[in-house]
């Protein structure tokens, strides 16, 4: 039987390029529903980063952007202010947001701007073949942490971050692929938030089976075990 | 229409051709000597509901937001100088992957790093090729206020009508003085068009999976702007058909060499100017006329030789003539430092 894609999705470029197994076609796959039950997709800006979102391009049957490293927020922010009716989503990994994207994401949640950003966690650059992150966590080995010694100690808790200086109006919540149901309800929320006028930001947090060298059940015990750390739930109601 | 002075700054005029020209957006992040245009967008955009404004985190953002506005089909734009212009050109790139009328006027101030506040010529290389750029951009070079006022007009009817980055290279000089200009010279400005949201879906990528992707898309990008320069190129050759000597200069300094030339050849000396209006594309046969009677070539630039190296490339088989350098990075150039000059090697 053929695979059901929700209807904004663009089989001509299915199967994706992501990996087997990995946890961005779950996310994208979920938010692809939740805009068709939304059915915002006609008015519908999608903005990828460069990282494994990178892929996700030509993912969607929607006006997309692939922009640079770290950069989804500000070009999201743009189109959303020249835009004001469209519905502007962007997407980026923890390296993407919280590395050399952490200003523009935080001044985005400072002055509120009404756009919805997407940040996937897999607490590694996945892309570039698993350096260390904002997000790892201590004794996490790394291509560039190979004896799990860095000198942070805690993990950079992007939507707890967020909120210092976020407008108490924004939208802040951190979801897992784990719990695809409550991840959705975020998803929309954070749309809904965007159309109040208002800056949202969901942090999921994913797996990455390639760079973290799990097998799936390995990847949910992993995952689980993140989430001691990253706590799902609402940030910012 | 009949020509109306006005008495105005280089901020002023800027910012009166952009509204004209019909730019409805702005983002940027203030830096000297362009903070002042960046103000004043930000005071008529308080006034008038249909002018965007925003003050981003850093240029890069500016940038990034400007590539924003321009798919939304919003006449956007930006200014900035010096380091911001580094920064910037990180989005810059970005629109040329994907030819967008990007347009950003950067007012020269000295370099490397922080340098001085006002004036220089030394963001030519960065204008022309800054980035990871194969120079798919058109940077002009206004030399006076009036030109100013036209070619900022012109530069957004470039960007819009060639789908190219589009870069108005001035300086702090141009902009802080008060001159008279003709405000009668308005341009028809070219329509916008939304990109994204218009039509058929786009999905627009940077990142290619395979070199002759990447090649492929690459040729196009070349053979379009290979057509759109022969429209484009500009170049101002003042009595250059007998002259013995050429001045080569740019810019402000290229006003100066224009005083210089004229006043030169009421004492009968054979001098000529040659300035280049759109510094990419470069008018290589402009270039290459107005040295046929040339002995001598002086090249006058406030920077190191960015531009001379410009000069010498383009001259290397059309000439014989010997290269006399006025190279002053970081500082001005005067009319009568350039009349010296000539007087000491005619
Ligand atoms: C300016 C810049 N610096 C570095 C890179 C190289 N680079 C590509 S992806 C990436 C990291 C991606 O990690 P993350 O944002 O966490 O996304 P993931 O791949 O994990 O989803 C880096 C450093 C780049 N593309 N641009
Ligand atoms: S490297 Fe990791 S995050 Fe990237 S596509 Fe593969 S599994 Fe997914």
């Amino acid at each position: 039987m053929e695979p059901r894609y929700p209807k904004c999705l663009d089989p001509k470029t299915k199967p994706s390029n992501f990996c087997p197994g990995c946890g961005y076609g779950i996310i994208l796959k979920t938010l692809g529903q939740v805009i068709d039950e939304m059915e915002v997709a006609p008015r519908t800006v999608f903005a990828v980063d460069i990282g494994c979102n990178l892929l996700a391009w030509n993912y969607y049957k929607l006006d997309t952007i692939q922009t640079h490293h770290g950069r989804v927020t500000p070009l999201c922010v743009g189109y959303k202010r020249a835009n004001r009716e469209s519905v502007t989503i962007g997407i980026a990994g923890d390296g993407g947001l919280y590395a050399i994207g952490l200003q523009s994401f935080l001044h985005a949640a400072h002055r509120d701007d009404p756009v919805t950003i997407i940040g996937v966690n897999n607490t590694i650059y996945a892309m570039t073949g698993g350096q260390l992150a904002p997000t790892s966590l201590l004794g996490q080995v790394t291509d560039t942490s190979p004896q799990g010694k860095f000198t942070y100690e805690k993990p950079v808790l992007g939507p707890e971050l967020a909120k210092e200086m976020a407008s108490s109006s924004a939208y802040l919540a951190r979801g897992s692929i784990l719990n695809i149901p409550q991840m959705k309800g975020m998803l929309k929320a954070a749309i809904e938030r965007q159309l109040a006028g208002h800056f949202a930001f969901v942090e999921i947090m994913s797996y990455c089976p390639t760079n973290w060298k799990t097998d799936a059940q390995q990847s949910i015990e992993t995952l689980e075990k993140l989430e001691e750390t990253f706590k799902v739930g609402v940030i910012n109601a | 229409m009949a020509v109306k002075k006005e008495l105005l700054t280089g901020n002023d005029v800027v910012l009166k051709a952009a509204l004209l020209a019909g730019a409805e957006y702005f983002a940027g992040y203030p830096i000297t000597p362009s903070t002042e245009i960046m103000n004043g967008w930000a005071k008529e955009a308080a006034d008038n509901p249909k002018l965007l404004f925003l003050q981003t985190e850093d240029e890069t953002s500016a940038g990034m937001a400007v590539i924003g506005g321009l798919l939304a089909g919003k006449k956007t734009w930006t200014v900035t100088s010096g380091v911001g212009h580094i920064l910037i050109q990180d989005p810059l790139v970005l629109a040329e992957t994907l030819s967008l009328p990007f347009v950003m006027y950067v007012g020269q101030r000295g370099g490397p790093s922080t340098g001085t506040v006002i004036y220089s010529q030394q963001e030519l290389n960065l204008a022309r090729y800054g980035g990871n750029s194969e120079g798919l951009r058109v940077v002009y070079a206004p030399s006076n206020i009036q030109e100013l006022f036209e070619i900022t007009q012109k530069a957004f009817n470039t960007a819009w009508r060639y789908r190219l980055p589009t870069i108005i290279l001035g300086d702090g000089y141009l902009t802080k003085t008060l001159s008279p200009v003709d405000t009668s010279r308005v341009i028809p400005a070219e329509k916008a068009e939304a990109i994204f949201l218009n039509k058929d879906v786009k999905n627009l990528r940077n990142c290619f999976s395979r070199e002759d992707e990447l090649a492929e898309h690459l040729n196009i990008l070349f053979a379009k702007y290979a057509a759109a320069s022969r429209q484009i190129v500009e170049s101002e050759s003042y009595k250059t058909n007998d002259a013995k000597i050429v001045i080569f200069a740019w810019g402000t300094v290229g006003f100066a060499a224009k005083v210089a030339v004229a006043n030169l050849r009421k004492q009968n000396k054979r001098v000529g100017l040659f300035r280049p209006i759109t510094m990419r594309p470069f008018d290589d046969r402009g270039a290459i006329k107005a040295v046929q009677k040339a002995d001598k070539i002086l090249i006058a630039e406030s920077s190191g030789g960015q531009f001379g190296r410009i000069v010498r490339e383009t001259l290397t088989q059309a000439t014989d003539a010997e290269y006399v350098r006025l190279y002053k990075p970081a500082e001005g150039i005067t009319s009568e430092e350039i009349e010296a000059k000539i007087k000491e090697i005619y």
